[in-house]
């Protein structure tokens, strides 16, 4: 008996570590960036796998400052705050609304939404620019390198994933309450805001979450509404470091690490929301 | 009665416009703009005429040998990232979903590289597969591995699929290990009872019940490659030459770099269509061979 338990005991760590170990080979590009963003030219080249003999802060300094990295933070974190909260917003409100009505305009609605998903950026992206021009030549409305119009844009290109995800929620939670808030003298805001917004925490936190990700990584749009060189996101700055400076990695790998800082402090305070919300926004 | 659903109007419209208003313009008018534009032969310049072709951007997609090999080089990318990440995925899925104890911090390390953006993802490979394995290779004499992988037209599309499946494996894990959590116990446990191996036991029974995760995985799995844009940017920016040059990569040069506005947009237009029909008939095969309990 005895001898069968430490049998499956020597298996139960032998298997832990492996998973371990697994992991740990997973995460073995980050480890690269990592020590190479602390080391000079000569010894990259010359040990590319090895820990750094020193600790070569400047590269740090150099890359902020080339990246102008401190603006780029403030600038993905104002464009991703703002667009996911309008996205939330307006989507849980429409979401719900077409769901409770279920006539055939709502349906015309949903159905557009959902259908339109499938269409790629880079059918979108020459007619989008084209607008973008015509907006400030002809309407006098600047949408190219302001942050309302790319966050405009954001809460467009948001609205079909977030509606559908929505809509599946309201289509689960019973009516009785939000009748009852009806009854009781509530206006179709107040029942929405009251009573079935706070319903809608776990698709909302699915939402947020799923945005994010999406909108702080994005290259493309901010790469085509985004010129001027104050407004840059992180991944412009990062794409334009490499583009402009004849690479020298050490910086480089300084530069990219504290691109991904800010993702690795998201991702530790909001695990578990994170794995939830992404297996809840497939699955759906 | 005539005022009580002129109310309910206004809070339809107060509720759905918003959301509706944004989502025309970005989304609907770009896109029918967008059809427009694929019939027209123009430079992208104001000054210039924009002259109406009909449907000759589209017949000279075909004998576009640019475009050509690019969807071959997509095809052949696609194919095997999407059989790899699945793989890897449930594999990593199935490890993690064993009775251990480190399984919460390996399922945290499998799925960070998803958080992080595919350009950054691509610029850190680009070190590792060009200039570390350049210097690995010498310095061990390994050239048969480790050589710029970057340089080489085949390896430069291996070095694609490697850092897309690293990316995506543990995105789909999360959703095959919804999919395992869902096999219930008593099933698994009958069919040890009735002696079937694991493997056996895998194949025959876990793996028909967790089709629907198979077909959403190979859903999004097939369209995210398709569609690949940043890590082609970052990591071979369609180099050596344009041997790894994918759709999304020669659509934006067509229009943005080579200013054919018209043309390029007929690109895109078929690149939808393309993606349409690829994710409609992926997802009603793989519907087919999902099972009920």
């Amino acid at each position: 008996m005895t001898a069968m338990t430490t049998r499956k005991t020597v298996r139960r760590v032998i298997l832990s570590t492996l998973l371990l170990l697994l992991g740990l080979a997973f995460l073995f590009p980050l480890y690269i960036m990592l020590i190479n963003s602390l080391k000079n030219r000569a010894e990259l080249y010359m040990s590319p796998v090895a820990l750094p003999m020193g600790m070569l802060w400047g590269n740090y300094a150099e890359a902020a400052r080339k990246m102008d990295f401190m603006r780029a933070l403030g600038n993905s974190l104002f464009i991703t705050i703002v667009s996911v909260v309008f996205i939330v917003i307006f989507s849980s409100m429409c979401a719900w609304m077409i769901a409770r009505k279920n006539d055939k305009l709502s349906k015309l609605v949903y159905f557009i939404f959902v259908a339109t998903m499938l269409i790629p950026f880079q059918t979108l992206m020459m007619p989008l620019v084209q607008m973008m021009k015509w907006s400030r030549q002809t309407l006098g409305v600047p949408v190219l390198n302001t942050y309302g119009g790319i966050i405009f844009m954001y809460i467009g290109f948001g609205m079909s994933l977030a509606v559908f995800l929505f809509h599946g929620f309201v289509k689960g939670i019973p009516l009785s309450l939000e009748e009852a808030a009806t009854l009781d003298g509530c206006s179709r805001g107040g029942v929405f805001w009251r009573i079935v917004f706070p319903m809608l925490k776990p698709t909302i936190v699915t939402v947020i979450i799923l945005d994010i990700i999406w909108i702080w990584n994005d290259y493309l749009l901010p790469s085509l509404v985004l010129n001027n060189k104050a407004l840059r996101t992180i991944p412009l700055s990062t794409s334009s470091f490499f583009g402009v400076f004849t690479i020298q990695w050490n910086q480089a790998m300084a530069g990219l690490t504290m691109a991904i800082i800010p993702v690795i402090i998201f991702y530790f305070c909001a695990q578990k929301y994170i794995i939830k919300g992404v297996a809840a926004g497939a699955v759906k | 009665m005539v005022t009580h659903k002129k109310r309910e109007r206004f809070w339809f419209f107060l509720f759905v416009f918003p959301a509706l208003i944004s989502f025309f313009i970005v989304v609907i008018i770009p896109f029918l703009i967008g059809i427009g534009y694929s019939f027209v032969s123009w430079d992208g310049l104001s000054m210039n005429p924009v002259k109406f072709v009909g449907m000759d951007n589209y017949a000279r997609l075909f004998t576009d040998v640019r475009f050509g090999e690019s969807a071959q080089h997509t095809v052949i990318f696609t194919f095997l990232s999407v059989i790899l990440i699945n793989v890897l995925g449930l594999v990593l899925a199935l490890l993690v979903t064993s009775r251990l104890k480190v399984t919460t911090i390996a399922r945290t390390m499998f799925f960070m590289p998803n958080l992080i953006g595919g350009l950054i993802l691509g610029y850190i490979w680009k070190f590792i597969l060009s200039d570390a394995f350049k210097a690995i290779g010498t310095q061990s004499g390994l050239t048969g591995v480790f050589f710029n992988w970057l340089l080489h037209p085949t390896a430069a599309l291996m070095a694609l699929v490697v850092v897309i499946t690293w990316q995506m494996a543990g995105y789909v894990m999360i959703i095959y290990i919804t999919g395992i959590q869902s096999v219930p116990e008593e099933v698994m446990e009958a069919a040890t009872i009735d002696g079937a191996g694991p493997w056996r036991k895998f194949f025959t029974i876990e793996l028909p019940l967790i089709m629907p995760s198979v077909t959403i995985c190979t859903f999004y799995s097939l369209s995210n490659c398709f569609k690949i844009y940043d890590i082609n940017l970052s990591l071979t920016g369609g180099g050596p030459g344009t041997s790894t040059e994918m759709f999304a990569m020669n659509i934006f040069n067509e229009i943005f770099s080579y200013n054919n506005y018209g043309y390029g947009q007929a690109k895109a237009i078929l690149f939808f269509l393309l993606i349409a029909v690829v994710a409609i008939t992926q997802v009603s095969l793989t519907k087919r061979r999902e099972v009920q309990l």
